[in-house]
């Protein structure tokens, strides 16, 4: 009976949570975000110190201005986020973008962690199958009752298994 | 003192060589001689440490005295160089790292050594194996970067000086954190590479690694953090973790290592994943070598480019060796790592450890796939490409999402089985509460939809609170238990809960770190920057803070001139704090160096950067950084590494209780 009380609450509780979690999801509308952020934050500084174009200090850096500015001018031509990135790509290469993109075969380095978690899963799943699958191992005939050392043993395991 | 260098490490060489070979020869044939034998192998082993120590310290000796002789302190150090930083030259550059290096695996080799009564067989197995990645280190060392090469033609009156970004503090102790974890992983794969060769029977070899694991873990978390931190501090632009080749390198290592101190567990109380757990420590010691690989060869573009060289192929060939070899008897002896138990119930700690390992290990995987991408795209079409935080955000966020829902999940769940209706009991509240952080984080502000950072920092909140939740809701059913067993108060009888099995609730103080982190690196999406010119009264605000430029000066000492700013931070109307960005440039190495100050609470950090002087005005640009709850990782790394020195803790001897005591709770959970 307890045990019943237990689960309704925890159930309307959750049916509250849930329908005011999804109540503040849905409120408002999404506000036009910080473009020029968000691109210098998809491309890398081509000046060798391996950082992002926004976040590039390097001390007397001839290139982080420079980019930041050709972005700042891509916006201002009402170009769109493709359009700007593709600039940089014809200017600095393609190592300017700060991930692969997901064409050809860069779309195989977005692809491999998927594919590896559904892999991994699959096995998880396979061997956890395979275990419970295997034979309990069968009681022998004339069972005595175990002493000793033997007992010992059952007593520690037993302890290890419940200990709190 | 170069000669004594010199000749200290082919000394060296030749020990760990008969350590190894006589090691080998005594347990490959048994014999009346071969105890004798085995003997003369452990000392040979003992006096490695003491003839590397002085290696080491010759080395450091001549950076204190500035012998420019040799041309590794004339790259590494300057007359005017602090004392501190002359110490840590030891690790400033390959040539020195790698004796240090083999110094403390020389140290670990000699506990280990000292120690040998535990199981003279098994050990003697561990101690030849520490011996032969020993001879590898000294081979480099001998042969391909020795510390003690001399410099040709007229002696320099002064040294090049240690690169600007490793003059700061921390620079002292990170090294040797990071390679105290990396090497440290050698001697739990000694033993597991000794139990495989030699079928050793039953657990006893993963009781006597525990702590071993254990110790090892913690220096390499503090290393990768203290790493985080430096980063932080000292490259200046605003944040901690860039997704580096190098700073990937020493991730990989710890999450196996992660993955290995859970899943041994199941091996221990199970007797389950022995095959598997083989590999984890094989995968995390080749992943740590793989680290120093990337790190020295160059191999892989890095901010850590003062370490490259030509010794990558040595690496090479020694990870192609470690691999073989381990196969090889895995392969030979594999029969022997059966599983004892089967598996009962999905719901169960075995499971969700098999989960934990899953996800851990996708993560190593990721980290691995995105640094080595590069590679791989330019040799399949002829270009690399860059793979960095973005992929990374997008890819191993949901991964850590997941683990930390496992994190929070695990401790709640019963070996063998669990029931859904436990599971749902001990899970309500912690549920529940998770929930209302969320909705509190969106009543806030926290929009989820404007962009998918803050969907991820809000899933962070949420999970980061259902961990820390279970784990108090654990501590607390565990005590009261003990409470009305005892008569004890709830405190009292928590920490006598603690007491009872310390790994247990040491491992979850540590849970209660990993949430408090995430805590910390949930407000990266709320960061906010602006930079802007600064004259003399000028002002600039971020959001509480207004800063007002007071000054710009400069100043010169013998081992660099410096320029900064004195910035007034004002909150409100009232003045907080006179804070100093600053640039150096040093005189030894002509290497320029920005100095980030740090204001932090544990609502944000102020991070002000010098970035340069305008040419046409003379007036400094300065750089503002608002990163909000940053304070909390390091926080959290400090409950981690706390908990994992409790868990380090014998456990107290259990309380024989006489009479049976009636027990109206529910059990609370069970074991590790």
């Amino acid at each position: 009976m307890k045990m019943t009380d237990t689960n309704a609450t925890f159930r309307r509780s959750l049916h509250v949570a849930l329908l005011c979690l999804t109540v503040f999801a849905f409120l408002g509308a999404s506000d036009e975000g910080a473009r020029f952020n968000r691109l210098g934050h998809r491309l890398m500084c081509v000046c060798s110190c391996n950082q992002i174009l926004l976040e590039c200090n390097h001390v007397g850096c001839t290139y982080s201005d420079r980019m930041r500015g050709e972005l700042m001018a891509g916006l201002d031509r009402g170009e769109n986020d493709d359009l700007t990135l593709q600039d940089f790509v014809q200017k600095y290469g393609p190592t300017v973008l700060a991930a692969p993109t997901g064409t050809g075969f860069n779309r195989v380095a977005w692809i491999m962690p998927f594919l590896a978690l559904v892999l991994g899963l699959l096995t998880t799943i396979f061997i956890v199958r395979a275990w419970r699958k295997r034979p309990a191992l069968a009681a022998p005939g004339g069972v005595l009752p175990v002493s000793g050392a033997e007992l010992e043993h059952f007593r520690t395991q037993a302890r290890k298994d419940t200990q709190i | 003192m170069s000669q004594i260098g010199s000749f200290a490490l082919l000394l060296a060489l030749a020990l760990s060589t008969y350590s190894f070979l006589a090691g080998i020869l005594a347990l490959a044939r048994p014999g009346p001689g071969s105890e004798r034998l085995g003997e003369t192998a452990r000392r040979a082993g003992i006096a490695t440490f003491a003839v590397v120590f002085l290696a080491a310290f010759i080395l450091v000796i001549s950076a204190f005295q500035d012998n420019f002789s040799i041309a590794y302190i004339f790259h590494h150090s300057n007359r005017d160089l602090p004392a501190p930083y002359k110490f840590a030259t030891l690790w400033s550059g390959q040539e020195g790292s790698l004796p240090f290096w083999s110094l403390l695996l020389s140290a670990y080799g000699l506990v280990l050594r000292l120690r040998h009564k535990t199981d003279a067989r098994l050990f003697a197995y561990a101690s030849a194996i520490i011996a032969a990645v020993q001879i590898f280190f000294l081979l480099l060392l001998n042969f391909a970067a020795h510390p003690f090469a001399l410099m040709q033609g007229e002696l320099p009156a002064d040294g090049a000086g240690l690169n600007p970004l490793l003059q700061y503090p921390e620079m002292v102790i990170h090294p040797p954190m990071l390679y105290l974890g990396y090497v440290g992983f050698t001697v739990p794969f000694a033993f597991a590479l000794g139990a495989l060769i030699m079928r050793y029977p039953g657990e006893k070899w993963i009781h006597i690694t525990r702590r071993w694991t254990m110790v090892t873990w913690a220096f390499l978390t503090c290393g990768v953090f203290l790493g985080a931190h430096w980063a932080y501090s000292v490259l200046g632009w605003g944040g901690y973790w860039g997704w580096d080749p190098v700073e990937n390198a020493s991730l990989m290592p710890w999450l196996t290592g992660t993955a290995f101190l859970h899943s041994v567990m199941m091996q221990e109380k199970r007797g389950m994943l022995k095959m598997w757990n083989m590999w984890l420590i094989f995968a995390t010691f080749w992943l740590a070598i793989l680290g120093t690989f990337l790190t020295r060869s160059g191999i892989i573009s890095s901010v850590h480019a003062f370490a490259q060289s030509s010794i990558g192929g040595w690496f090479k060939w020694f990870l192609v060796l470690t691999l073989v070899t381990f196969t090889f008897f895995f392969f030979k002896n594999k029969s022997h790592l059966r599983s004892e138990h089967k598996l009962e119930s999905l719901i169960s700690r075995e499971s969700s450890f098999l989960f934990n390992n899953l996800l851990l290990l996708l993560a190593c995987f990721t980290v691995l796939w995105g640094t080595w991408f590069p590679l791989i795209s330019e040799y399949v079409q002829g270009n690399k490409v860059t793979v960095g935080p973005p992929f990374y955000n997008n890819v191993a966020i949901p991964v850590a999402l997941l683990l930390l829902l496992l994190t929070a999940v695990g401790p709640l769940l019963a070996w063998r089985k669990t029931s859904v209706e436990s599971l749902k009991r001990n899970f309500m509240w912690p549920a529940l509460g998770a929930i209302a952080v969320g909705i509190l984080m969106m009543v806030f502000g926290v929009r989820p939809w404007k962009d998918i950072s803050y969907f991820y920092a809000l899933m962070a909140a949420m999970l980061a609170a259902l961990v820390g939740l279970t784990v108090t809701s654990e501590f607390i059913r565990g005590g009261r238990v003990i409470a009305r067993h005892t008569g004890q108060n709830l405190l009292a009888s928590m920490v006598h809960l603690f007491h009872r099995n310390t790994r247990r609730y040491g491992g979850y103080i540590v849970h209660f770190g990993v949430a408090v982190v995430i805590i910390g690196i949930l407000g990266t999406p709320f960061n906010q920057d602006k930079e802007k010119e600064m004259g003399f009264g000028d002002k600039m605000t971020i959001g509480p803070y207004t800063l007002v430029c007071e000054s710009y000066t400069q100043d010169d000492n013998p081992n660099y001139s410096n320029e900064w700013a004195i910035i007034s931070v004002f909150r409100g109307d009232r003045k907080i704090e006179t804070m100093y960005p600053e640039r150096r440039f040093y005189k030894a190495s002509q290497q320029p160096q920005t100095l980030p100050r740090i204001r932090s609470s544990y609502k944000e950090d102020l991070y002000l950067t010098y970035e340069g002087v305008n040419e046409a005005t003379g007036r400094p640009i300065i750089k503002a950084h608002l990163n909000p709850l940053v304070m909390w990782i390091w926080v959290g790394v400090l409950i981690m590494i706390g908990g994992t020195v409790l868990a380090l803790i014998p456990n107290a001897a259990p309380v024989r209780v006489t009479a049976p005591a009636r027990i109206q709770a529910a059990p609370v959970g069970a074991g590790d």
